[in-house]
C-alpha cells in the first residue's frame, strides 16, 4: 500500500512538473494551451535522441532538454501565440489543438509511430524495499530520482515566485495585467519568460517521464486531459493549486488502477467530473473563478 | 416592431433553400457511385448542426459532443442487435437514450468557466470511451460491435451495397431533424439562447431562466448527435470505439468552424467541406491527414474565421458582425 502511494506522488510530482506551465499561462494571460504536451514531447524525444543517437549521459540530458524547449517555447510564443491573446477562448482551443496535430502527425512522420524506449543509467534502475508485511514500501531508485528532482523544482519555483522581484511582477500580472502595466511592469517580457520557462518544464518533465510515461507520437493528446484536470481542479492563482491536484491525480490514477483494474482511467475522469460540478472553480481556490 | 420584422424575415424561407434541398436529394441519382460519401456528409453534418446548437446559438464550447454521438450509435447497433433490426424504431430509440443522456449530462455545464465546460465535457466522452471500451460483453470492446444486421427501411428498401438506401434515409433524417432545428432556433426559445449567448448576466437580468435553456438545449443537442450516431452505426452496420474518440469531437468543431458558426448550415457546408477534404487529403498522403486538419485550424484561427471564409462581408463593410463569440 505504501508503495502505492510512493508509486503516486512520484507520478504527481511529474505531472505538476508538465503541467505547472499550462496552469501560468491560463492564470497569466487566460490562454487555454492545449499544445502544452507537445512540449513535453519535444523534450522527451530530445532525450532519448540524444542518449541514443549521441551518447549524452542522462543527467546532462535534462537540462538540455529544458533549454532547448524553452527556446523553442519562446520562439512560437513570439511568432504564433502573442496573437492569440486577445481572442475568444473557441479560437485559442481550435488554434492550439492544431498544433497539437500538427505535432504529432510531424513525429509521426520523421521517427515512426513506435513507442520510444530510454536505457536508463544503471545507478537508476534498482529497488530498495523498507519494512515488511503490508506496509513494505518498495521504492525505485528512479522514482526517488524523479522525487527529488521535482520536489526540488518545486521548492525552486515557489522561492522564485514568492522571494525575487520578477516573482513578484509575474504574480502583480496574473493578478490584473492591465494595472500591471500600468505600473510599468513589461507584462509581454514577463509572459515570454514565463511561457519559454514553462514550456522548458514541460520538456524536462518530459524527459524524465520518457522512460514512465512511455513516448510516442500520441503524448500531446493522452496527457492533454490530465494537464487539465490538474490545472480545473487546482486553480490557477497559485502553485501549490496545481501541485495538491498533481498529487491528488497521481495517487488518484496509481491506485485506481491497482485496485480496480477493471475500470481503467474511469475513476480519475469520474473523480474530476464530480469535483468540477461541485467547485467549478477548482478544489484549492478560495475566490471564484475569473 | 421592428425587431419582431427582423426576427421573422430572418427565420422565412429562401428561394435557394428549396433549390439546395431538392439538389441535395437528387445527388445519390447523378452520383450513385458517390453513395456511400454522400450519406457519410449527411450525418456529420447533421452532426454538425447538432453542435451548433450549443456552440453557435449558445456559447457552450463543447470538447466532448462525440459523446453522444457515439452513445446514439452503440444504441442503435445494439437495439438492431438485441431487440429488433427496424431501422426507424432503432432510430427513435437512440433518439430518446441520448436525450435521457444529455439531459443528465447537461447538468455538469451549467456553472463555471468555458475552461471547466471544455473539462466536464471531454471528461464526459473519454468516461463513456472508457465505458465502451471496458463493457466488452456488450460492445465488443476495442474491436468494435460487428454483427449487426438491419432491416429495411420502413419495411420496403433494403439497405444496398452501394449505400443509395443508406445516402436518402440519412438525408431523409437530416432534413426531418434540421426542420426541427431551424424551427427551434427561429422561435422565441431560439432568441432567448443567443441572448443567453452575448450576455448571460443581461439575460438573467431580464427573466430568462437560464439554467432550464441550457439545459433544455444541451438535451436537444444530445439527441440529435445520437440521431446522427444511430444513423452511422444502422448505414455501416458497425459500431467501433472511434466513434467516441477525441478526434470526432474536434472535427466536428473543425467543421462547423469551417462552415460558420450560428447559423444551420454552416454544418452542412463545413461537413461537405470537410469530408471532400479529408478524401482528397487521405488518398494524396494517407496517414498524416491529422496534420492537415491541424495546419487548417493554425491557419484559420491566425488568418481569422470571418476573413478567410467571408471575405465578402468584409468588403460589404460589415467586418463587425462576427458570427458568434464563444
Amino acid at each position: 500500500m505504501l508503495t502505492i502511494l510512493f508509486d503516486g506522488i512520484a507520478y504527481g510530482m511529474l505531472l505538476f512538473v508538465l503541467a505547472v506551465g499550462f496552469a501560468v499561462t491560463l492564470g497569466l494571460m487566460n490562454f487555454i494551451n492545449l499544445a502544452h504536451g507537445a512540449f513535453a514531447m519535444a523534450g522527451g524525444y530530445l532525450t532519448v535522441y540524444a542518449m541514443r543517437d549521441f551518447g549524452i549521459p542522462f543527467l546532462a540530458c535534462l537540462p538540455l532538454a529544458f533549454i532547448v524547449v524553452a527556446l523553442l517555447g519562446a520562439l512560437l510564443e513570439r511568432t504564433l501565440y502573442r496573437p492569440m491573446y486577445g481572442k475568444p477562448h473557441l479560437d485559442q482551443v481550435l488554434f492550439s489543438i492544431g498544433l497539437a496535430f500538427m505535432a504529432v502527425a510531424a513525429i509521426d512522420y520523421f521517427v515512426g509511430s513506435s513507442q520510444q524506449n530510454l536505457q536508463l543509467p544503471a545507478w537508476l534502475s534498482g529497488r530498495t524495499e523498507i519494512g515488511d508485511g503490508a506496509w513494505t514500501l518498495g521504492m525505485g531508485h528512479y522514482r526517488i530520482f524523479i522525487i527529488a528532482v521535482c520536489a526540488l523544482l518545486t521548492v525552486v519555483l515557489q522561492l522564485i515566485l514568492s522571494r525575487t522581484r520578477f516573482g513578484s511582477r509575474l504574480r502583480a500580472a496574473v493578478d490584473d495585467p492591465r494595472v500591471a502595466s500600468g505600473l510599468g511592469i513589461n507584462v509581454n517580457v514577463v509572459f515570454l519568460l514565463t511561457f519559454a520557462v514553462g514550456s522548458g518544464l514541460a520538456g524536462l518533465g518530459g524527459a524524465l517521464g520518457a522512460e514512465f510515461l512511455g513516448m510516442d507520437p500520441t503524448f500531446p493528446l493522452k496527457y492533454m486531459i490530465y494537464f487539465l484536470i490538474v490545472v480545473s481542479v487546482g486553480g490557477t492563482s497559485s502553485i501549490t493549486g496545481p501541485l495538491l491536484a498533481a498529487l491528488l491525480l497521481g495517487i488518484a490514477d496509481v491506485a485506481g488502477k491497482y485496485y480496480i483494474p477493471k475500470m481503467g482511467a474511469f475513476t480519475v475522469y469520474l473523480l474530476m467530473i464530480v469535483i468540477l460540478m461541485w467547485r467549478p472553480q477548482g478544489l484549492f481556490t478560495r475566490k471564484g473563478a475569473k | 416592431m421592428s425587431f419582431q420584422t427582423d426576427l421573422l424575415r430572418a427565420s422565412r424561407w429562401r428561394p435557394w433553400e428549396f433549390v439546395l434541398w431538392v439538389a441535395i436529394f437528387a445527388l445519390p441519382y447523378f452520383m450513385p457511385s458517390h453513395a456511400l460519401l454522400i450519406n457519410e456528409i449527411a450525418i456529420v453534418a447533421l452532426f454538425a448542426m447538432s453542435l451548433d446548437l450549443i456552440l453557435g446559438y449558445t456559447g457552450i464550447v463543447s470538447l466532448g459532443h462525440a459523446a453522444f454521438f457515439g452513445f446514439g450509435a452503440y444504441a442503435a447497433a445494439l437495439f438492431a442487435k438485441l431487440v429488433m433490426p427496424d431501422p426507424t424504431v432503432g432510430l427513435l430509440f437512440a433518439i430518446v437514450v441520448t436525450g435521457l443522456l444529455g439531459a443528465v449530462a447537461s447538468v455538469t455545464i451549467l456553472r463555471g468557466t468555458d475552461l471547466t465546460r471544455l473539462m466536464v465535457t471531454l471528461g464526459t466522452a473519454l468516461l463513456l470511451l472508457e465505458l465502451a471500451n471496458k463493457l466488452d460483453w456488450l460492445t465488443g470492446g476495442a474491436d468494435g460491435l460487428q454483427g449487426v444486421v438491419m432491416g429495411p427501411v420502413l419495411g420496403m428498401f433494403d439497405f444496398d451495397l452501394y449505400g443509395r438506401t443508406a445516402a436518402w434515409y440519412s438525408m431523409g433524417v437530416m432534413l426531418v431533424l434540421f426542420l426541427f432545428m431551424r424551427r427551434l432556433v427561429h422561435s422565441p426559445f431560439g432568441a432567448t439562447l443567443k441572448a443567453i449567448r452575448d450576455n448571460r448576466l443581461r439575460a438573467m437580468a431580464i427573466g430568462i431562466p437560464v439554467v432550464s435553456r441550457l439545459a433544455v438545449i444541451y438535451t436537444v443537442a444530445a439527441a440529435v448527435a445520437g440521431a446522427a450516431g444511430a444513423l452511422l452505426s444502422q448505414t455501416s452496420g458497425f459500431a467501433s470505439l472511434d466513434v467516441l474518440a477525441f478526434d470526432r469531437s474536434a472535427d466536428v468543431m473543425l467543421m462547423l468552424v469551417i462552415g460558420g458558426v450560428g447559423w444551420l448550415y454552416g454544418g452542412v457546408a463545413g461537413a461537405v467541406v470537410f469530408k471532400l477534404l479529408q478524401n482528397y487529403l487521405s488518398t494524396v498522403t494517407p496517414q498524416y491527414w491529422m496534420f492537415w486538419i491541424g495546419l487548417i485550424l493554425v491557419l484559420l484561427v491566425l488568418v481569422g474565421r470571418d476573413r478567410l471564409f467571408h471575405p465578402w462581408r468584409l468588403l460589404a463593410g460589415r467586418a463587425g458582425k462576427t458570427g458568434a463569440k464563444a
